[in-house]
């Protein structure tokens, strides 16, 4: 009963959305507002289960190594600022509190500088896909290349020649090679539907 | 001399007449003439005048008409006005379908107003629509019972009867008349004809798949094409355990309700189970709460199924943070000090695809990485050593398995692949050679 419970939920709720993507009815539309609304609630039910893990794992850390510690000291009284700093109501809203300096001037720059490293990783990623290893490898080569000068100002008709080229790069083999995902993709994700379904793939509940 | 003692009259005419200030005034014949003369030109100008001031000049009608809506004789509206449920909706809709005047040249729009009953004043209408010249369907839909915390007239109830009419506008402001009012009732609709090829193209999808199915439990072999990301999953697996190193699979910053992490919980169940029987430590940091409890479960189950439940260490499955560049800084972090030897990215990624694959990069890991997102799967392929691109991520469990009723689905996805494929391919003829779209047509959808 306990491995074929989940499966017979699946398949009822399953084919309830299969049923109600075919359906306009404003019943259809509440259902489907009503189970997006519930995924809501289970994630907010589980958000204790997420807290309780992530400072289990950083106090063992820290016991188990101390070059840890230092790490588990910030993310454990990072955490306490944001929870004390959030128990009032106002704070969110008003501009001068605790909670909106530590958003706007600790997480947000945070946030950004890491961002901004993705520039870094592009070179370094470009430096190693771009080696001109096969004939493959050349033929990407050549491509971004021609790529990237488009944003280049070139003198003469050489501008337009260059950009009806890119042009012609996006929307012919780019083009049929981004729809060869997506057509694959999507029956792939239809294939994969019916196999949690039909009860076929469990594999995301631990089993086989 | 007679006073003024009686009342001025015809009578009085005659002889004397009263003065306006009451002075009596002789008059002679001639005098009486041009006074009767006068007074008739008088009164004939005054009527005159007040004919005029009564029927204005065509600019001041014309500034009337666009100020009160009073219909201009040259504008026409439109010719006929139909109105019906509109189909396919949630029952909120109206169709609007008009016929367009011969002449509608200086027509810019068609103004749509509803009414609370057929013949109610012209105060009890209001605007709920404006039709562009050149269209001849407009779908009225007001959804939303109330406005604001107040009652909301515009709502389009289902079941009740709607009442609106129309009229024509020329781009100078000048209006037609109103059409008669006209009246339908908006129903909600239990199919929707325009998702009939989905669902042909459904049924057809899953008779196949249950077809390949029937036919693999029969014994009969299926050919599935070699996958080189999925091929090297063991390998990846077992140089971390020649190195004494952790596992990191990386599950994206998707959710729980997402194909491709789903997909994602399917490898690392595999994965684990390899793991749990080497004694290699896995390492899962997840972005949802939702999603750790699944992959606790999941790597839990795996451990079980592997005969090893006391390796399981369940802080090994850990939450990180919902959001996505904490969520990166602190894999990097856990990459840049555990430094594993093998890194598995399976699942939905965004910006942070590069950013955790490169800093694996540098950890002289080896890389396999998996994503439906098409934007991300270059970057994976120029910075991991294994991608599976796409489809690949979800036919990972049938390859992996090889069971009869996971490879069904995979070769019945390849054969509608080439049926795709011969669709594409007869409507570029059609349309190329013969100018038919016959087969476009067929497989639009308004989803």
């Amino acid at each position: 009963m306990k491995r074929q419970l989940p499966i017979f939920i699946v398949f009822i709720t399953g084919i309830i959305m299969v049923i109600q993507f075919f359906v306009p009815h404003a019943w259809s539309e509440f259902l489907f507002t009503y189970a997006n609304d519930f995924v809501i609630v289970i994630g907010i039910l589980a958000l204790p289960l997420g807290i309780f893990s992530l400072m289990r794992g950083t106090v063992k850390k820290a016991q188990r190594d101390p070059k840890e510690r230092i790490f588990a000291l910030a993310t454990i009284a990072g955490f306490l600022v944001m929870v004390v700093a959030g128990v009032s109501r106002d704070n969110f809203t008003s501009p001068t509190s605790l909670l909106q300096y530590s958003f706007n001037y600790i997480l947000i720059p945070c946030q950004a500088t890491l961002f901004s490293m993705l520039a870094f990783y592009v070179a370094s990623a470009a430096y190693r896909a771009f080696r001109v290893r096969t004939w493959l490898a050349t033929v990407l080569l050549v491509t971004a290349f021609i790529l990237m000068l488009r944003i280049v100002p070139l003198p003469g008709p050489l501008s337009e020649w260059v950009a009806a080229l890119v042009r012609w790069i996006l929307e012919v083999p780019n083009m049929a090679a981004k729809r060869a995902i997506i057509i694959g993709v999507g029956l792939g994700g239809v294939a994969y539907s019916m196999k949690i379904i039909l009860g076929i793939e469990r594999g995301y509940m631990g089993r086989d | 001399m007679r006073t003024t003692r009686e009342p001025p009259g015809i009578s009085n005419i005659e002889g004397r007449t009263s003065g306006w200030l009451g002075h009596n005034i002789e008059m002679d014949k001639s005098q009486k003439r041009h006074f009767r003369i006068m007074t008739i030109l008088i009164f004939t100008a005054v009527i005159l005048m007040a004919a005029l001031l009564g029927s204005p000049s065509p600019l001041i009608a014309e500034e009337s008409s666009s100020q009160t809506g009073m219909p201009a004789p040259n504008v026409q509206g439109p010719v006929s006005v139909t109105a019906e449920d509109n189909p396919n909706d949630n029952g909120h809709g109206i169709l609007i379908k008009l016929v367009p005047p011969t002449d509608d040249e200086s027509i810019i729009a068609y103004e749509i107003e509803r009414g609370l009953a057929p013949g109610a004043p012209d105060d009890q209408w209001f605007q709920v629509g404006t039709v562009p010249r050149g269209m001849t369907e407009y779908v009225y839909t007001d959804e939303d019972p109330s406005l604001q915390g107040e009652p909301n007239p515009a709502y389009v109830a289902s079941g009740d009867p709607i009442y609106l009419r129309l009229r024509a506008r020329t781009a100078s402001g000048v209006t037609s008349a109103w059409t008669e009012p006209v009246a339908a009732i908006a129903r909600g609709n239990w199919f929707h004809t325009g998702k009939v090829n989905i669902l042909v193209a459904t049924l057809l999808f899953g008779f196949g798949v249950v077809y390949f199915i029937s036919r693999a439990r029969k014994g009969k072999a299926l050919y599935v094409r070699p996958i080189p990301g999925l091929q090297a999953v063991d390998e990846a697996i077992g140089r971390a355990t020649e190195m004494g190193k952790p596992i990191l699979y990386v599950l994206g910053t998707g959710t729980a309700s997402d194909i491709a992490t789903i997909a994602g919980y399917t490898i690392l169940s595999r994965v684990a189970k390899r793991t749990a029987e080497y004694q290699t430590p896995i390492l899962v940091p997840v972005n949802d709460p939702v999603m750790l409890a699944m992959g606790q479960e999941v790597v839990k189950e795996a451990y079980v199924q592997a005969g090893r439940p006391d390796v399981y260490r369940p802080e090994n499955v850990s939450y990180v943070s919902a959001m996505q560049f904490p969520y990166v800084a602190a894999v990097n972090g856990l990459m840049l000090r555990d430094r594993p030897a093998t890194c598995f990215y399976m699942g939905v990624f965004h910006a942070e695809s590069l950013l955790l694959a490169e800093a694996g990069s540098v950890t002289g890991a080896i890389q396999i990485s998996g994503t439906d997102q098409i934007s991300q799967i270059p970057f994976f392929v120029a910075a991991t050593d294994y991608t599976l691109i796409g489809e690949e991520l979800y036919a990972a469990s049938a390859y992996l398995s090889q069971e009869p009723d996971q490879l069904g689905p995979l070769k019945a996805q390849d054969y509608f692949k080439v049926a795709i494929v011969i669709i594409i391919m007869l409507g570029v003829l059609s349309l190329t050679l013969f100018h038919w779209d016959g087969i476009l047509k067929l497989v639009y959808s308004p989803v």
